[in-house]
């Protein structure tokens, strides 16, 4: 079981680097902001994951702060943004 | 191989079929409404299986509550956080795609 | 270790240089902020491969929390203006020499070290039953080395001074969305709750004052996201106190044994888990102050908090 969840650990993190691409390609900034959710999701995952065998590794914790912040990244941007007009980036 | 461990695995494995699939999303979807929508995907459907299989292997009640407690939370803040970044393209003038 | 083991870190310690490469070598900055958030993440996915589970507890909630935020604001307030084109070669062609030179210089040193030593882990454990405490981080921070700590707390009420300068203290804000309420309303409780925790875990577990107050700050930024609350008046005698309870706690607790002939930071024996416990959570609220005051409150017309129009980056 061990060697699974590390498997999947390891396909969730090859994904999050996948989703960088998606950050570098754009084409505007709310695509590039998006991807800064999947993160914080992945992270949450392949931490539950990996704490799974020793319940006192304290991973879990980590992946409850990550569920718990993972979206302030995110609107952070989106609600302090102005009305600055012109075209979208 | 017990039957516990049988579920397990299936939900691991459909945990990571449904971040595969909101990652192939974001990749390929034409804008970002719909890569929006792909995301959400790996959000509630990717996370809730992993958490399940990882539930029924460990039924410590404070690791089953700590699992869904985490789920929820991510549900809830990302279903805002999309809700706003998707109220942010609007207001930006990005219009849905529609086909050609 | 398995083999697997040895693929996923080999994979996050390729892709750690990589994406901070990709940083430094943004097209724009969105792209940059994006990918430092990015690699916030793998930061603490390392710290828990590394074992440092305190640290990555940190990393996750300032990375995430604050500084990922901090960063979010400042690029909401810049209005992108075109592709930044990556800086001619010719400036930062001694940048990868000189790299490399460090690079060389450490591999020896690195390599030197036997992959079994287990550093002072020994000399702590040994001495874990003294501290009053069963993690062996807290007891570092907060018995063997208590004094640094003390310290450190009193560079942060200072720091905390510097950002008194810049706080602007702005009328009640009006705006704020339903949405965000409610956010705030799911996300402060579990923040609260978790901080509480954290302080308590620090114990016997990875935890502590340092984590349980960037947690607490996490909330309170949400708070300020949300519009519920506007920056406090840190001239408020109240807000100063409460600033200050936690290093001025450390210090009396620190001092208290000099009156009966004991030594500096000794605590009373039998005692010294309470008494530590109590410290941290004084500790946490002040560093939950100092790190919320970082995070520019929003202005009262629902604007942004953007003290000054910026021209834009390019």
């Amino acid at each position: 079981m061990h060697d699974l969840r590390t498997a999947i650990a390891i396909f969730l993190l090859a994904n999050v680097l996948l989703g960088l691409t998606r950050v570098v390609r754009g084409p505007t900034i709310a695509d590039r902001i998006l991807v800064a959710q999947l993160f914080g999701t992945t992270a949450v995952a392949v931490l539950l994951l990996l704490g799974a065998g020793e319940p006192a590794s304290g991973l879990d914790d980590v992946a409850l702060v990550f569920s718990l912040f993972a979206s302030v990244t995110v609107i952070s941007f989106v609600r302090n943004a102005e009305r600055l007009g012109g075209s979208p980036r | 191989m017990t039957i516990a461990s049988i579920v397990s695995l299936a939900c691991l494995l459909a945990g990571a079929f449904f971040f595969f699939a909101g990652t192939v999303g974001l990749l390929r979807f034409p804008d970002v409404f719909t890569r929006l929508h792909a995301l959400t995907k790996a959000d509630n459907l990717g996370l809730g299986f992993v958490c399940v299989g990882l539930a029924v292997t460990d039924p410590a009640p404070a690791r089953i509550v700590k699992l869904g407690l985490v789920w929820s939370l991510v549900l809830a803040s990302s279903a805002i956080s999309s809700q706003l970044v998707a109220r942010y393209a609007v207001d930006r003038g990005m219009t849905p795609w529609s086909k050609p | 270790m398995t083999s697997l083991d040895w693929v996923l870190d080999g994979t996050l310690a390729l892709a750690l240089p990589i994406v901070a490469w990709k940083v430094v070598r943004a097209p724009s900055l969105a792209v940059a902020v994006v990918l430092f958030v990015a690699l916030g993440l793998l930061s603490a996915f390392a710290w828990t491969r590394l074992g440092a589970v305190d640290v990555a507890l940190v990393e996750a909630s300032i990375g995430t929390g604050l500084s990922g935020a901090l960063f979010m604001t400042a690029l909401s307030w810049a209005v992108p203006r075109g592709r930044r084109r990556p800086e001619p070669g010719t400036r930062a062609a001694w940048l990868p020499f000189v790299t490399l030179g460090l690079a060389c210089g450490l591999a020896p040193a690195i390599a030197s070290v036997p992959p079994t030593s287990t550093g002072l882990r020994q000399a702590v454990d040994a001495r874990l039953d003294a501290s009053g405490v069963e993690q062996p981080v807290t007891a570092v921070l907060m018995s063997f080395r208590g004094y640094d700590t003390l310290l450190e707390t009193i560079v942060l009420v200072v720091a905390s001074a510097a950002t008194l300068a810049l706080h602007v203290r702005r009328p009640r804000p009006s705006g704020g969305s339903e949405l965000l309420a409610t956010l705030a309303g799911v996300i402060l409780p579990v923040a609260i709750l978790l901080s509480g925790y954290l302080v308590w875990r620090g114990s016997h577990g990875p935890g502590g004052a340092f984590q349980a107050g960037a947690v607490l700050a996490g909330g309170g930024v949400v708070l300020l996201l949300a519009r519920r609350i506007r920056a406090p008046a840190m001239s408020r005698p109240f807000m100063r106190a409460l600033l200050l309870t936690g290093p001025a706690a450390f210090v009396a607790v620190a001092a208290a044994p000099l009156a009966v002939g004991r030594p500096l930071l000794s605590y009373p024996p039998g005692r010294a888990g309470l008494v530590i416990v109590a410290l941290e959570t004084a500790l946490a609220i002040a560093i939950a102050l100092v790190l919320a005051m970082f995070y520019p409150a929003p202005a009262a017309d629902g604007r942004s908090g953007r003290p000054h129009r910026t021209r834009g980056l390019r």
